[in-house]
């Protein structure tokens, strides 16, 4: 019924294909890339949900762009949509600090209100317009290529998509590599950080800017819930095999470059949506680590627990 | 025209009110008879005349109470985010349902999705009891996972099965419009189930969610009842999937309970609470969405419920962000007039009492500060009636500026005696009973001076034995010194 060996071959038989397919496969590196990285503060910081929260709550700032300049180009609607993902994290934190609600109920509260405002503005005003709601759900990655072609001084220079993915990857890795230091002690010890005498709170609203800009960047790509698999996948999946934060942010790019390519060719072979199956490749991947990974894994776990509980005869729960 | 701006005036309220955001709205298309029209409709939907209205508006007050109450005790079990893991992790459970049934059958749907649900259930508990990750990358993983497995079967069964699978999007969205009777008697089943459940296991759900160590040490089995929650939930959760979507569950399982919490501590209070503002934004907006072409009914609920939370959050008169700002602005304004009438009383005082008037510089001089806060000061005092301005000309260096004489009304010269006798016996009941050092006690008698009441004086006063003298010396003023004229009470009699 399905053959393997042929859906691999025929995604990289042709001169057009290879082109086409590798355009999809370099935006799934960068995308996950990108959002890997992120969510590794994010993740370390027990955050992870955030990622879900705010790429929902992009959605009326991306309406209210188009709706008020009346094109889908990528400036003003980039700009709404971060101004709204701030804005959703800065909901959240108010109403986490400032109100008696706990912070699973403000972070939900938050954003599916915003994501209700933004689907009663889009069924009202935009309609039958290709800003398509499922589309934003899911997002198209295979559609890349159809981006239409950058031109720098009348020097074609590629794809529009791809470049864009690129400035935001790029910016992301630039600004990891420069912060590392406070992002480190930050996330694990903020009182440590505020006796360095670092800005403790522009710290976290910068991480969450970055999260918003990254969020913005893939949601076309990726949708807005795979986001949140892209976020928490890499990181999750790595700190079963190292224990270095290092170590774990290095170890995004092969694990993005393994779901880009896995995700295509999971999606030819069972004709699936590449995004999702990008995600599905994720799990997969994430199975094993899990299961056997050295530092923590399941088996590797109960192994060492069952030590330790025998030489110190103390019961470990 | 009247719906125009009405359409307009709702819209802009509704958005101005959530977000402070403008928003471009385009014109709608103007008829003849629209106030009728309006009027027509919203009397049609309050007197349920079609059966389709009574369905609809039925169906969203079932869905508002069922979501309400479990949202109850998802909000205070700090699990708000399961609600969302849960509502997307059923949709792998849903394209199995119809791969086995082979169409849209509601009881194979149903079951496919509390399973599926279930699994991502036992995943999340199994990751978070046997490795070290934490609830929240748990859930993240858990949700993303099962809905990205979702998003694929459901993309292969509608390219391999052709138009049979035109429903099943409706789940990531929902719809209320194509809502039939049939589809309400989930609903009320699940209603059903969780008042019979809420009811006999009251004691048991509140004990295991507030303290579960207590709760397995009186030998409550935990476990099960957190399992018997989670069943409730799953099946919640899928009844109301088809008519307003995946995301916006959680919206509705949240939203209510949380202005409810606001409301109430009380347990019992904060289901009832919750159940009735799921069924009033249930109906509202409903009613919304019937009036306003195009205007999807699930998203409109929500955004009622939010803006009832922020109106409650605001307004609230107990813990309402607003009354209690004002409070706050009240008790300032009362406590910077008491220390400006004490520092009046202590110019008085200097003077030993031998003149009914002071100058506002020797009260500038006292308080160490410029003439100009003296003078705002001052004026609060005048407005609030407790001191009196006169204007005295110096007549022989005439080129000096004109002195300001203040004197005390009675009532302010009351206040100054009070404040001046709790900030001295509270310095002297530390000193003697709490043996402070006499040069510790000014700062946190300066604080306890507006704060402690009549009756705590008066217990202050009987434990120190009425004393005459402060640690510094100074005079304690009595209630007897007053009465008897001894301190001099000012002779400007009040306005």
């Amino acid at each position: 019924m399905f053959n393997l060996v042929e859906s691999l071959i025929d995604a990289w038989s042709t001169h057009e294909q290879v082109i086409w397919n590798l355009q999809i496969v370099f935006m799934g590196i960068m995308v996950s890339l990108s959002c890997g990285l992120v969510g590794c503060f994010v993740v370390v910081r027990r955050m992870a949900l955030l990622g879900d929260a705010v790429s929902h709550g992009i959605l009326p700032g991306i309406v209210i762009a188009y709706l008020l300049t009346g094109s889908l180009s990528v400036g003003p609607v980039w700009i709404g949509a971060c101004i709204a993902g701030l804005g959703c994290g800065a909901c959240i934190e108010w109403l986490r600090t400032k109100t008696p609600l706990r912070e699973d109920a403000a972070m939900g509260l938050t954003f599916t209100s915003f994501f209700a405002l933004g689907i009663v503005l889009l069924s009202l005003e935009v309609g039958q317009v290709h800003l398509d709601p499922a589309c934003i759900l899911y997002g198209e990655i295979g559609l890349t290529p159809l981006a239409p072609e950058l031109v720098l001084w009348g020097v074609p220079c590629g794809n529009q998509a791809l470049w864009n993915m690129g400035l935001v990857c790029l910016a992301t890795m630039i600004s990891t590599v420069v912060f590392y230091r406070f992002l480190l002690v930050t996330s694990f010890d903020t009182s440590l950080a505020r006796s360095l005498g670092m800005p403790v709170a522009s710290i976290q609203y910068g991480l969450m800017l970055l999260l918003a800009l990254v969020v913005v960047a893939s949601f076309e790509s990726v949708g807005v819930i795979l986001v949140l698999a892209m976020m928490i996948l890499p990181p999750v999946s790595s700190s079963f095999l190292f224990r270095r934060l290092p170590n774990i942010l290095l170890s995004c790019l092969p694990l993005s470059i393994l779901y880009s390519l896995g995700g295509l060719h999971l999606a030819y072979w069972m004709n699936f949506p590449i995004s999702a199956s990008m995600a599905i490749t994720g799990v997969v991947i994430f199975l094993p680590c899990c299961l056997f990974g050295p530092n923590g894994g399941i088996f590797t776990n109960t192994k060492s627990l069952s030590i330790q509980e025998g030489s110190k005869g103390i019961p470990i729960n | 025209m009247f719906l125009l701006i009405w359409k307009r005036l709702r819209c802009a309220l509704l958005l101005l009110a959530l977000f402070w955001m403008p928003c471009v709205l385009s014109a709608a298309q103007i008829s003849s008879n629209l106030e009728q029209d309006w009027i027509n409709k919203a009397f049609r939907f309050w007197t349920f005349a079609d059966s389709s209205i009574q369905v609809i508006a039925l169906g969203a007050i079932l869905i508002g109470i069922n979501c309400g109450l479990m949202g109850g005790y998802v909000v205070s079990r700090r699990l708000s985010m399961f609600g969302d893991t849960l509502s997307h992790a059923v949709l792998p459970g849903i394209a199995v349902g119809f791969m086995i049934s082979q169409s849209r059958d509601e009881v194979a749907l149903m079951i496919g999705a509390t399973f599926s649900g279930f699994v991502g259930v036992g995943i999340i508990s199994l990751l978070k009891r046997y490795t070290k990750m934490k609830e929240d990358s748990a859930m993240g993983l858990v949700l993303s996972g099962f809905y990205a497995l979702g998003i694929c079967l459901i993309t292969y069964l509608q390219k391999s099965s052709g138009g049979g699978m035109a429903g099943l999007e409706s789940y990531l969205f929902g719809s209320l419009v194509g809502l039939s009777s049939d589809d309400l008697i989930p609903l009320c089943l699940c209603l059903a189930m969780i008042i019979l459940c809420f009811v006999l296991l009251n004691k048991e759900l509140l004990l295991s969610g507030f303290d579960p160590s207590f709760a397995r040490s009186v030998g409550l089995p935990v476990d099960l009842l957190h399992f018997c929650l989670w069943i409730l939930l799953a099946f919640c959760i899928v009844s109301s999937l088809q008519i307003i979507g995946v995301v916006l569950v959680s919206a509705l399982l949240i939203i209510p309970a949380a202005t409810a919490g606001l409301l109430t501590h009380k347990m019992s209070r904060l289901l009832l609470f919750s159940g009735i503002l799921g069924a009033l934004t249930g109906i509202i907006g409903c009613f919304l969405s019937f009036l306003v072409e195009r205007l999807p009914a699930g998203p409109v609920i929500v955004l009622c419920s939010a803006f009832l939370f922020l109106t409650v959050l605001f307004f609230n008169p107990v813990r309402g962000i607003l009354p209690s700002w004002i409070r706050t602005r009240k008790r300032g304004q009362r406590i910077r007039c008491e220390n400006t009438l004490k520092a009046c009383y202590q110019v008085l005082e200097e003077s030993s009492f031998s003149s009914q008037s002071f100058s506002q510089t020797s009260l500038a001089r006292r308080r160490r500060k410029s003439d100009a806060e003296i003078e705002r000061e001052i004026d609060v005092l005048i407005r609030e009636g407790y001191a009196t301005r006169q204007i005295i000309l110096l007549e022989q260096k005439s080129e000096l500026p004109s002195e300001n004489m203040i004197s005390l009304t009675p009532s302010g010269w009351e206040i100054a005696t009070r404040m001046i006798r709790n900030h001295r016996l509270w310095e002297l009941y530390l000193t003697k009973e709490a043996s402070y050092a006499p040069d510790h006690v000014h700062d946190d008698a300066e604080k306890i001076e507006h704060i402690i009441g009549e009756k705590t004086v008066r217990e202050l006063e009987r434990i120190l034995d009425n004393p005459r003298r402060d640690p510094h010396g100074k005079l304690i003023p009595s209630q007897n010194d007053i009465d008897r004229g001894w301190l001099s009470p000012p002779l400007v009699t009040e306005k």
